[in-house]
């Protein structure tokens, strides 16, 4: 059951997941937030009956097309890598992971995939009332997808609403709406759709700067940055009020990842919150390249253990309790789970093995065992650590894990601010004249998608080694096959997603040169 | 309403769905056939644009129902999204590039400063339509004709070839699928054009090509189904589940199962109807003779593959690793609760048949693309 596993295999597979997610989640954000903003702008042009506003949206639908296509390329490799690259995964797990993918597929990809045709060519075709329905559709159906897609990933963080089947070997599905209404599927939706409006507003208002220092279509300019000002300041608030509670849920679900993004290596009661740090290229343990020490902090006493545990006194484990164990906190050691994980999988071999050989009776037996409660709690609940070799591989990379963390919280921190300025100065008539900020507009787009590649750095690294909380390490979830094999598809999709990426920048630029149509009709 | 359901039921229930859009994919795919064909039928730039931008308004519907078909099958039969796309490495792989391609090709193809060029975009969508189709017909060849994989205690995939699926081309029976769907895709496509394209030229030309590619999808699909019917398929006891190998199983399928044996013959009759009315009497219908009759078709192939105590995924390594409905299946639990989410379907279909209603009002002409802002 424990064959030896290629490590090569799993860092390229794991490289390869990597890759494809992260040139996904560079067109995802525009697209969830843009669309609504495009239905804003649609709504206000119906309900005034203004053709500037029917201009303004077909301009930025334009530059919406051109994101979307990309999006849904990378995407299609995304959900098909779970079976090529992370097979076993998607047997352990198939029967909860898959209704999520396949709810998304009804619901969401055929709602955006019908109406967004409309929203580019119906204009002549359909009343105005079904085209802006069409809009808002389209803007629904890409955040559902979002939801489902969402729903299954908070899953793989929290695992929930389901029962390990010995005699299948997987997980099954127990409550599904326990698996919806998952509180980490739940903050992670929240956060992340809302960072993404976050994302487009900055977007709209970074392209929007560009014509008022070009000092073209002013008014169209104007116009988005006041949308964009309004929903991106609202969505800022929300997506620090849920990245807060998706803290505090970290902490208590995925106490590792937390002291990794917080750098926190010996946990402590009233732990302060590094408000900076630099860490120095020297490691803290020579057997582990993941632990660096700081060359410089700046901390505010007690704030991490209210932050995790609304208590400014409340102990915060750090990586080293959770790996050595604490037991005056009762935290276990890593060494006791492992252990304990390798006891859940004998004890499944064994009954396999009594299945194969057709031993009713001691297979009925171990089956009773391994399903009883204790054994589930005390066991089972470490199965996947069984799976660990060295404690070493229980800890994610910290530096890229705290300062991905880091660099998150302080841009964010400045978009909130940037859409305060932009509604001001916007609304006092002034902005055209603030050149300075409408240089750090433009500046502030690449600086969005730093934030929202951090995040996902944050979520993803932060959870190694794990593919689902505690059950199945990466190193078990992947598909044996070599990892030459792996590294071809590697370099092949990297080639392939780096020219579409170029031609899509290209595309882009051009066309926000180009401009909005000058009236009504036409191609251009 | 389906709690009450035996779990069996509910596996056929979801075999019955996963089939249906199987069926749909292929209909579909006559966005892909018509891509291979915008030289062909499109003579001038102004053609071509005509021709992708019809085609345009639906790629993404078969783009869409590919990844449907993929959510579906992984919902309702985990083991075989694992053991496939785990196993057969390579074809998958190669099948999803080839989609990638298409996704940006028709919005990147006219818009200037494009890095690549117009003509690389629609030799991008030419490769789509070739291999995207050969490589989905031939996967599903093996269907019917076995892979090469076996399983271990804890249900993974080990492939027992270093090709990772791509041997399936070395059975021409697969083969002989994957150039069917081909054919048909391009006869589908054609019927396409010829009913939402204004020119009389280009109505012409499609003519002429229908009947260029009838007679390979038909000489290629007549070989396919006559020699499944002759063949001795992978049959298992439903008491065991053990699998055996039964001489001419696929023929006893249909003889045990007659109302599919007559929808698949309603729907080769359609595909044949959707064809002929096109050809002798210039209908601009075929496309929904032809296209309902490859639905009928394809999903009574596929209930062929996996009803009536058939291995839908069999194993010509390792036969009792072979995949059944009643093995690969997700829990009763999963399968009730995605039975009460397949209820929205007809619903979907409502949706985008409307809506394909509304937008395919007029045909598209260079008058009408002439008043468009959005052009592919």
């Amino acid at each position: 059951m424990l064959e030896t596993i290629d490590l090569s295999l799993v860092n390229w597979s794991r490289a390869q997941f990597a890759l494809t997610a992260m040139y996904h989640w560079i067109f995802v954000p525009l697209t969830l937030g843009i669309t609504l903003i495009i239905a804003f702008m649609e709504t206000i042009y119906v309900r005034t009956g203004n053709p500037e506003w029917k201009r303004i949206t077909k301009f930025w639908m334009t530059l919406f097309g051109i994101n979307f296509a990309i999006g849904v390329a990378t995407g299609i490799i995304l959900e098909f890598e779970f079976g090529t690259n992370w097979s076993n995964y998607s047997w352990f797990v198939g029967d909860i992971f898959g209704a999520p993918l396949a709810i998304e597929g009804i619901f969401a990809f055929f709602m955006e995939s019908t109406f967004i045709a409309v929203m580019f060519f119906g204009w002549n075709k359909v009343s105005k009332k079904f085209h802006l329905l069409a809009t808002w559709l389209t803007a629904i159906g890409a955040n559902l997808s979002a939801l489902w897609i969402l729903v299954a990933n908070g899953w793989m963080q929290k695992p929930v609403g389901m029962v390990f089947n010995p005699e299948t070997a997987r997980n099954e599905m127990m409550n599904f709406w326990d698996v919806l209404f998952s509180p980490m599927a739940v903050h992670k939706f929240l956060h992340t759709t809302s960072s993404s409006f976050v994302l487009a507003s900055i977007f709209v208002i970074g392209v929007s700067a560009w014509f008022l220092l070009k000092k073209r279509d002013l008014s169209m300019a104007k116009k988005s940055i006041a949308v964009a000002a309004v929903f991106g300041f609202l969505s800022s608030v929300y997506t620090v009020l849920s990245g807060d509670s998706s803290a505090r849920q970290i902490a208590h679900e995925q106490p590792m990842k937390f002291a990794a993004f917080e750098g926190l290596y010996n946990g402590s009661e009233g732990a302060g919150l590094i408000a900076f740090g630099v860490m120095s290229t020297t490691e803290t343990d020579p057997d582990n390249e993941n632990l660096k020490d700081f060359n410089m902090i700046i901390e505010i006493p007690n704030v991490l253990s209210y932050m995790a545990f609304l208590d400014w006194n409340a102990f915060v484990p750090g990586v080293n309790d959770l790996i050595k164990g604490n037991p005056k906190q009762g935290i276990m050691s890593a060494q006791e789970k492992i252990d304990r994980g390798k006891i859940a999988i004998q004890k499944l071999k064994d009954f396999k093995d009594a299945k194969k050989a057709g031993q009713t009776a001691r297979a009925d037996s171990l089956k009773t065992e391994f399903m009883s409660k204790s054994f589930q709690d005390n066991y089972f609940k470490y199965f996947g650590y069984g799976y660990i070799t060295d404690v070493n591989q229980l800890i994610p990379s910290v530096p890229l894990s705290f300062y991905s963390f880091h660099i998150m919280v302080v841009l964010g921190g400045w978009f909130m601010l940037f859409f305060i300025l932009s509604f001001w100065f916007v609304t006092k008539g002034v902005i055209q004249n603030k050149k300075w900020f409408l240089r750090a507009a433009i500046w502030t787009i690449p600086l969005a998608y730093l934030a929202s590649q951090a995040g996902w750095v944050v979520a993803e690294v932060g959870r190694q080694p794990w593919v689902i909380q505690d059950l199945m390490p990466t190193m078990a979830a992947v598909t044996r096959i070599s990892s030459g094999a792996v590294m071809v598809t590697f370099w092949l999709f990297a080639a392939v997603f780096t020219t579409l990426l170029i031609a899509e920048i290209k595309i882009m630029i051009r066309q926000i040169k180009i401009g909005p149509h000058k009236e009504e009709g036409g191609n251009k | 309403m389906f709690e009450s359901l035996s779990h069996l039921v509910l596996q056929q229930y979801w075999w019955i769905i996963v089939s249906l859009l199987g069926a749909l994919f292929v209909f579909l795919t006559f966005v892909q056939g018509g891509q291979t064909l915008i030289y062909t039928i499109g003579k001038t730039d102004t053609e071509r644009t005509m021709l992708i931008n019809t085609l345009g308004r639906k790629w993404e519907f078969t783009f869409t129902t590919l990844v449907t078909f993929g959510g579906a099958f992984f919902a309702s039969f985990p083991l075989f999204y694992s053991t496939s796309f785990g196993g057969a490495y390579w074809v998958w792989f190669a099948i999803l590039i080839f989609f990638v391609i298409q996704a940006v090709s028709y919005e990147y193809r006219k818009k200037p400063n494009n890095f690549l060029g117009a003509k690389t975009f629609e030799w991008f969508l030419i490769l789509n339509g070739l291999f995207g189709t050969i490589l989905v017909g031939t996967a599903v060849g093996t269907f019917f004709n076995g892979a090469m994989f076996s399983l271990n205690e804890m249900n993974n995939v080990i492939w027992a070839t270093p090709f990772r699926g791509l041997e399936a081309v070395l059975t021409f029976h697969n083969v002989a699928l994957g150039l069917s769907v081909f054919f048909l895709a391009r006869v589908l496509g054609l019927l396409y054009f010829m009913n939402s394209v204004e020119s009389d030229e280009m109505f012409a030309r499609s003519k002429k090509h229908l009947l260029y590619n009838t007679i390979p999808f038909l000489v290629f699909f007549l070989f396919f189904l006559i020699a499944l019917i002759l063949k001795e398929g992978f049959a298992y006891n439903p008491e065991t589940g053990e699998v055996f190998m039964e001489k001419y199983k696929y023929l006893h399928n249909l003889l045990a199962m007659p109302l599919v044996a007559v929808i698949l013959l309603v729907g080769v009759v359609g595909v044949l109807w959707g064809i002929a009315s096109a050809l002798l009497k210039k209908s601009t219908k075929g496309i929904w003779f032809a296209g309902a009759g490859t639905v009928f078709t394809v999903w009574m192939l596929l209930l062929l593959a996996g009803f009536n105590n058939t291995s839908f995924y069999p194993s010509i390594h390792d036969l009792q690793s072979s995949l059944t409905i009643e093995n690969a299946s997700s829990s009763h639990y999963t399968l009730t609760a995605m039975s009460y989410v397949s209820l929205t379907v007809p619903f979907v279909l409502g949706y985008i048949w409307y809506t394909w209603k509304s937008m395919n009002k007029t045909k598209i002409s260079k008058e009408e693309l002439g008043k468009e802002d959005h052009l592919y």
